[in-house]
C-alpha cells in the first residue's frame, strides 16, 4: 500500500511540476532558512572552540554607575582595579581571568599593512579558554613577573605577519612601538566568540601599568569567572550579588553616582543583554526569546497558510480519483491516510532538500572567510525538531483538504 | 442478488427539485446480464449508482446479497462494494498517474492481500482481457479500447458477484465495442458474474437476458430474451 502512495506521490510531483516547486521551495527554504539561523545561533552562544567551559563560567562584561536622582550614567567594561578589587576576591569560584575587550591595530609584516584585532590578557586566560597551541606555550605568571616582552598570536596572522606555514615562535613583531617575542601560535577563533576572540595576545603587564593603578570602577576590561562544577554559577552569582552593595561609590568629577550596577551573567545573558537589549534589569532572555518566537511565528506562518491552501486545491483537483478509489473499496477513513502520507512524503523531499541547501550553504559560509575561523555546523537535534515539525505541520495541513474530499458522496466525486 | 423496493431519487436546489427516480422496484437475479436503457436524462446512470451504493436514495429499500444496507457504515459500505461489487464506466476513469498493473490491483490495496498476490491478480486479469503486454503502460498511452478493457480487468480483479457498467462501449466503435460486450458475456457465461449494464445500444442491449427501459425516472418496461 505504502509503494502505492509513493508512486502515486512521485507521479503527482512529476506531473504537476510548478506545484511540487512552490511546495518544496516553500518547505524546503523555510526549513533551510531555520537551520542556518540555528546554526549562526548556536555558533554565537554555545560552548565551542575554544571556550569548552563556558557551561561553568560567568561573565563580568558590564558595569553601571547611575545618578538616579539627577540622571547621567557610566557604562561600559571595567577597569582592572575594580576587577581585582571586587571579582577576583570572590570567594566561590575556581579561577577567575580578565582581558581587554578587543581594539584594532594596524601593524605592517611581510611587506603588507595587517589591521588586527589584539587584546591583553593575564595568565589565566589560557587556563580558562582550550586554545590549542600549535607551535610554542601561553605565557604564565612567571612571564608576567618578569616583565617579558611576549606575543600569542593566530595562524592567519602568523601566515600573514612571517609567511604561510612559517614557524613563528622566537621571531619578533613589532606591536605598538614594542618588539614583542612570539612565543606562542594558536588556532583562532572566530571573532563572534566575543570575550575571547583576537589575533594578538599579549600579557596585561606590557599595557600601561598606570591602567591599574587608577582608581576608577569603567575601563577597558572583561572578566570571565570559571566555577569548579555548573551547579556553582548560582553561588558564585549570590556571592557576587552580596559584595555588589557594598562596594563604595567613586565621585568622578562632577558626576557623583549613587547606584552601581554590576552583574554576573551567563554568556548568553551577557549578550543578549549588552547586544540586543541593552539593559540590566534582568529581563532580557525574557524579551530575547518572546522577539525570537514571534520572529519564527511570523516567519513560518506565510510559507504555512500557503502550503495548506496549496494542499487544498491539489486535493481537490484530484475529486475523480478519490471517487475511484471510493468506488472501488476506498473508506473516508483510508482516503485521509493516503493523502496524509502523500502530504509527508512531500515534506520529507522538502526537509531532505532543506538539509541540504543548509549543508551547502554552511559549507560554502565555512569556507568563506566572512568570518575568519567560522565554524558553523548543523545542529542535528534542530534538524530534526524542524523535520519533526514539519511532518506535523504535513499532517495538519494535509488532514483538513483530505478530509472534506473524503466526505464528498463517491457519485460527486467521479464527476470531478 | 440485487432487490430494490420503491427506490426513490429527488435532487433539491435551493429553488428547484427534481425527481430523477420514481418508485422504482426491481429484482436482479444471480448470474443474470441485464440492460438498462433509456433516453438522456431519464435515471438509468442514477439507478446504476444507486444499486452501485456509490449514491443514496432519498426513499426505498436496496438489499444486496441478502443483506439489507440501510443501516451501513461508511467503511462496511466501502467493504462490501469492494469485495461485491465491480464497475465499468463509460469514461474509463483510470487513474492516469499510475500504471496500467497498479491501476488494475486498486481494488486489491482496499483488502488484505500481499503485494506478490496483488501483482499476480492484477496480471492475470489483465491476462484475461488481452492487455498482458500493456502492464507498465500508462492510460494516457493506451486506446479508447485498451482503456475500457483494462477497466475491465480493474472490475473483474476481485472477483465479485456483480459488475454494473455504465455505458462500456459508448465511446468506443462498434468493432471495438463488440470485443468489449463479449468480454462481458464471456464473464457472465462462464463466472457467472450478474451484470447489469447501461446503455444506449439496442443490439447491445439485445445480447442481455433482459431489458428495462426508464423513462422520466420510471420504468416503463422489461423485455426477456432468450440468450
Amino acid at each position: 500500500m505504502l509503494t502505492n502512495y509513493l508512486k502515486i506521490t512521485l507521479a503527482v510531483m512529476k506531473r504537476r511540476k510548478m506545484f511540487t516547486f512552490i511546495t518544496l521551495f516553500g518547505i524546503s527554504m523555510t526549513l533551510s532558512i531555520l537551520i542556518v539561523l540555528t546554526a549562526f545561533y548556536e555558533h554565537i552562544f554555545s560552548g565551542n572552540y575554544p571556550e569548552v567551559n563556558r557551561d561553568r563560567c560567568l561573565y563580568a562584561t558590564l558595569l553601571e554607575e547611575q545618578n538616579t536622582k539627577e540622571g547621567g550614567m557610566r557604562r561600559g567594561p571595567m577597569s582592572l582595579y575594580y576587577i581585582n578589587n571586587y571579582i577576583k576576591t570572590l570567594k566561590t569560584p575556581e579561577k577567575t581571568a580578565f582581558s581587554t575587550v578587543p581594539n584594532t591595530i594596524n601593524i605592517y609584516g611581510n611587506g603588507k599593512k595587517l589591521r588586527l584585532f589584539f587584546k591583553y590578557t593575564d595568565p589565566v586566560f589560557w587556563e580558562i579558554t582550550r586554545f590549542e597551541f600549535l607551535e610554542g606555550k601561553a605565557y604564565t605568571q612567571k612571564d608576567v613577573d618578569n616583565n617579558e616582552q611576549v606575543v600569542i598570536i593566530n595562524t592567519d596572522t602568523r601566515d600573514d605577519y612571517f609567511g604561510k606555514g612559517v614557524s613563528a615562535v622566537g621571531k619578533t613583531m613589532e606591536i605598538n612601538g614594542q618588539s614583542l617575542k612570539v612565543i606562542g601560535v594558536i588556532r583562532g577563533c572566530p571573532i563572534t566568540r566575543l570575550v575571547v576572540a583576537a589575533d594578538l595576545y599579549i600579557p596585561y603587564h606590557l599595557q600601561k601599568r598606570a591602567s591599574e593603578e587608577v582608581k576608577e570602577y569603567n575601563g577597558g576590561y572583561t572578566a570571565i569567572v570559571m566555577a569548579k562544577t555548573p551547579a556553582d554559577l548560582p553561588k558564585i552569582q549570590q556571592e557576587y550579588a552580596e559584595v555588589v552593595p557594598r562596594i563604595p561609590l567613586l565621585t568622578y568629577g562632577g558626576f557623583t553616582p549613587d547606584r552601581l550596577n554590576a552583574g554576573l551573567s551567563t554568556y548568553f545573558d551577557s549578550i543578549v543583554r549588552d547586544m540586543f537589549f541593552g539593559s540590566g534589569d534582568g529581563s532580557a532572555r525574557a524579551r530575547f526569546y518572546l522577539f525570537v518566537t514571534i520572529f519564527a511565528l511570523l516567519f513560518m506562518s506565510l510559507p504555512a497558510i500557503n502550503l495548506v491552501n496549496i494542499n487544498i486545491s491539489r486535493i481537490l483537483e484530484r475529486a475523480s480519483e478519490i471517487g475511484i478509489r471510493k468506488a472501488f473499496g476506498a473508506s473516508a477513513q483510508k482516503l485521509v491516510t493516503q493523502f496524509v502520507i502523500e502530504n509527508i512524503i512531500l515534506t520529507i523531499f522538502g526537509g531532505l532538500l532543506a538539509i541540504l541547501i543548509s549543508a551547502v550553504f554552511i559549507w560554502w559560509f565555512n569556507s568563506s572567510h566572512l568570518i575568519p575561523y567560522a565554524d558553523l555546523a548543523i545542529n542535528w537535534t534542530v534538524v530534526a525538531v524542524a523535520l519533526t515539525l514539519s511532518l506535523i505541520f504535513g499532517l495538519m495541513s494535509g488532514v483538513y483538504p483530505a478530509w472534506r474530499m473524503s466526505r464528498l458522496p463517491a457519485v460527486e466525486a467521479l464527476r470531478g | 442478488m440485487i432487490h430494490l423496493s420503491n427506490i426513490e431519487k429527488v435532487y433539491r436546489t435551493e429553488t428547484i427539485e427534481t425527481l430523477a427516480l420514481n418508485n422504482i422496484s426491481l429484482s436482479i437475479e444471480k448470474g443474470e446480464f441485464l440492460s438498462i436503457m433509456g433516453p438522456s436524462g431519464s435515471g438509468k446512470s442514477t439507478l446504476l449508482n444507486i444499486m452501485g451504493l456509490l449514491d443514496e436514495p432519498t426513499k426505498g429499500r436496496i438489499r444486496l446479497d441478502q443483506e439489507e444496507i440501510d443501516d451501513f457504515s461508511d467503511k462496511k459500505l466501502s467493504r462490501f462494494r469492494n469485495q461485491k461489487i465491480g464497475f465499468i464506466f463509460q469514461s474509463y476513469h483510470l487513474i492516469n498517474d499510475l500504471p496500467v498493473l497498479d491501476n488494475v490491483e486498486l481494488p486489491l490495496l482496499y483488502r488484505n492481500v500481499s503485494a506478490g498476490e496483488r501483482r499476480r491478480l492484477a496480471s492475470a486479469a489483465l491476462e484475461k482481457v488481452g492487455l498482458s503486454n500493456r502492464m507498465k503502460h500508462y492510460p494516457s498511452q493506451l486506446s479508447g479500447g485498451q482503456k475500457q478493457r483494462v477497466a475491465i480487468a480493474r472490475a473483474i480483479v476481485g472477483k465479485p458477484e456483480i459488475i454494473l457498467a455504465d455505458e462500456p462501449t459508448g465511446n468506443l466503435d462498434s468493432a471495438m465495442g463488440n470485443e468489449i460486450m463479449e468480454i462481458l458475456e464471456n464473464l457472465n457465461r462462464t463466472d457467472h458474474t450478474t451484470i447489469v449494464m447501461v446503455t444506449h445500444d439496442e443490439n447491445m442491449a439485445r445480447r442481455t437476458h433482459r431489458l428495462v427501459r426508464l423513462f422520466d425516472g420510471s420504468l416503463v418496461s422489461s423485455n426477456t430474451f432468450v440468450n
